[in-house]
This record gives C-alpha cells, sequence and structure tokens, in this order.
C-alpha cells in the first residue's frame, strides 16, 4: 500500500531519506512546472524549486502534520516565487533607470514544448500559443496568478489554495472568477481557434 | 418599477453573486445544492450562460501549456546542496559532557560574583597602593641620601640662599667629619 505524503514526511522525520526520495520524485515536476509558470526562467524555476526541498529537508525535524504535505509545500513554493519575482522586477527596474535597457521578451528563454506536432509550422503554432497562454498568466497580479496556476494546473483543493494563499474560501473563490475573467478577455483571440 | 426592471435587477445582483459560484460549479466540486442553483440561473441567465461556456473553452486552451522537465542535473545538484548543509545540533548537542556544563556554570557563577562585588574594595586596594610604592622609592633612593659627598656636591643645593642655621649646621658638620 502506498504511503501518503504526510506519512512519508513522518517517516522522513524519523530519519528514512528513502522517503525523502520519494516525494523529491513525485514533486519534483509539478513544482519545477509551478515555479517555471510563475517566474518564467527555467534556471529560476529549477534553483527555487531546490531551495523548496532544501527547506523541506531543513525543516524534517519539526515536522508536524497540522496541514496536507502539498499545502505545506506549495506555501514555500509560492512565497520563494513571489519574493523572486519581486526581487527581480526590482533588479529590471534598477537596470532600466541605469542604462535605459528595455528587457524585452526576446530575452525570454525558448520555451520547451513536447513533441506532439509532427510539423515545423505546428510546433511553431503550438509554441506560439504557449507563449501567449503563459505572457497571459505572467501579465495577471501575482495573487491572481498563483491562485491560477495552484487551481488549474495542480488542481489543489480550495481550503488548501486559500490556506496557501493565506486568504478565505469566499475570497479565493472571487480572486479566481476575476482571474479567469481577465484571461478570457486576453485570450480571446487564442480561445476562438480552440478546437479549429 | 415595472416587472421587467425588478427582474432585471434581480439578476444583476444574483450576476455578482454568481463570482464565487460560476469556477467551483464547473470545475465539479461545487455541493448539490449549489450546482441546482447555478443550473437554474444560468438556465434564465444568457449573460451569465455565455460567461460559462467561455470558461469552460478558456480552461481547454489554458490546457495547450506544455509541461517542461527539471534538468537532468537537478536532483545531483540538489543532493550537493543538502551535503553543503552544515549539521544541525539542537541545544543540548552543544553540551558535550555534563562535567564541561558544571564548569562552564561555576566559571559564569563566579564571574557573575565577582562583578557583583562592591567597587569600594578597588578604592581601597589602590589607595593601599600609593604609600607602598612610595615607601619602595624611598628604600631605593636611601644610599644615594646617606652618601655624604653625593649631597654635598649637588649643585641643586648650592645654589640655595645660605641660612645662618644652614650654616652653622654645616660647620657642626664639618667640624665633626675632621
Amino acid at each position: 500500500m502506498a504511503r501518503s505524503d504526510v506519512q512519508l514526511m513522518l517517516d522522513v522525520k524519523a530519519g528514512d531519506e528513502q522517503s525523502f526520495e520519494l516525494l523529491l520524485r513525485k514533486y519534483r515536476s509539478p513544482l519545477v512546472n509551478f515555479l517555471y509558470r510563475m517566474v518564467r526562467d527555467s534556471a529560476v524555476a529549477e534553483d527555487l524549486a531546490q531551495e523548496v526541498f532544501l527547506r523541506v529537508y531543513r525543516a524534517r525535524k519539526e515536522y508536524a502534520p497540522s496541514a496536507k504535505f502539498t499545502t505545506w509545500m506549495f506555501r514555500i513554493a509560492t512565497n520563494l516565487a513571489l519574493n523572486s519575482v519581486r526581487d527581480n522586477r526590482y533588479r529590471q527596474m534598477e537596470i532600466s533607470m541605469d542604462h535605459s535597457v528595455d528587457v524585452g521578451d526576446d530575452e525570454q528563454p525558448a520555451m520547451e514544448v513536447p513533441d506532439r506536432s509532427p510539423t515545423v509550422e505546428q510546433q511553431l503554432v503550438a509554441r506560439s500559443r504557449a507563449e501567449l497562454i503563459l505572457r497571459a498568466i505572467h501579465a495577471l497580479p501575482e495573487k491572481q496568478r498563483a491562485a491560477v496556476l495552484l487551481h488549474k494546473y495542480q488542481e489543489l483543493d480550495y481550503d488548501e489554495i486559500a490556506r496557501i494563499l493565506e486568504c478565505s474560501e469566499s475570497a479565493l473563490k472571487s480572486l479566481l472568477f476575476r482571474a479567469y475573467e481577465t484571461l478570457r478577455v486576453e485570450l480571446a483571440s487564442l480561445m476562438n481557434s480552440v478546437g479549429i | 418599477m415595472s416587472n421587467t426592471d425588478r427582474n432585471t435587477k434581480r439578476l444583476a445582483k444574483y450576476c455578482a453573486g454568481m463570482e464565487d459560484k460560476l469556477v467551483e460549479y464547473l470545475d465539479g466540486r461545487a455541493k448539490p445544492a449549489e450546482r441546482r442553483a447555478v443550473e437554474e440561473h444560468l438556465a434564465v441567465c444568457s449573460g451569465c450562460r455565455n460567461r460559462a461556456e467561455d470558461f469552460r473553452v478558456l480552461w481547454d486552451a489554458l490546457e495547450d501549456l506544455p509541461v517542461i522537465s527539471p534538468s537532468l542535473a537537478f536532483d545531483a545538484s540538489l543532493r550537493a546542496r543538502i551535503a553543503a548543509e552544515p549539521a544541525r545540533r539542537g541545544f543540548w548537542g552543544w553540551v558535550p559532557s555534563p562535567r564541561l556544563a558544571f564548569a562552564v556554570t561555576a566559571l559564569v557563577a563566579m564571574s557573575v560574583w565577582m562583578a557583583s562585588m562592591p567597587r569600594v574594595m578597588d578604592d581601597e586596594t589602590s589607595m593601599a597602593r600609593v604609600p607602598a610604592e612610595a615607601d619602595f622609592g624611598m628604600i631605593r633612593d636611601l644610599p644615594v641620601l646617606e652618601n655624604y659627598d653625593v649631597l654635598s656636591k649637588f649643585d641643586a643645593l648650592s645654589e640655595l640662599p645660605a641660612s645662618p642655621n644652614a650654616t652653622a649646621a654645616g660647620e657642626v658638620t664639618n667640624e665633626t667629619r675632621e
């Protein structure tokens, strides 16, 4: 029988390094993707994901299962991502003030798109769509962005997301509604082409 | 107010209330009662019905976001970071033995006791030290003071105005020597 995340973490607390490996294998990819969509930089996302695991490992002795493991882990990840975004924004502001350098979208790293389409043209279209979506998500206010990513892509429960973002469930639902409403407007062109 | 106006106002109010219901309804997590309420509203409100349909299409479109894979060096890099972590010790980890703990405690207690001693003692000690130093200086210079030749040839003394008593005393001294 598979052990729950909380049980795995309790085993890590008891000194079982193998359980930490299992948690790492299970959440490595979801965390990197969540963080990549938050910060839009794959190298930073990997660094932050490692920092999350490092903090989980450091806190193993004091771990108490008061909430779901994912709530705890994504809360750490969200806080790290938001700090990183704010730091980066500050750095970019400093650069633009010092050198008047416009950091445009051209400087974004190339996105890795799974090889679903057989032709180069289809790959380019998929890449373009993905870039559009990512840009629209990234343009959302920080809290709305985190809420959408945790709701749509991580499929966490409302009470979990509310705990991560430190708001009430009712406030979270309104937050999500506003975020999806913004995305609906921003991605109208993309939605019209869905199914074509 | 006409029936149509009243109906429009009621729908607008309810539409605002849809904010925290629609998403939960669309992702299938709404409770049965809330689900029924939303369905009843969607049946009569074309605006919310259209929005609900747009949200469904949007969610399909959002699925197009690709999934990236962590780099091959991810695990190795994390393990290196964990290995580089300094070994953490609790409070008692810093106390290697009860003997050392006792010694440290005794030392601290003694330091506190000494620090709390009245400062008057220090003053007394320093006061007592001054005469002792003066005595030592006098003893050190005693051979010089007893040496008549040195004193008689001491320039500073010869420059002193001669007083009758001193002259008499000097004569007496010379006579005594002779």
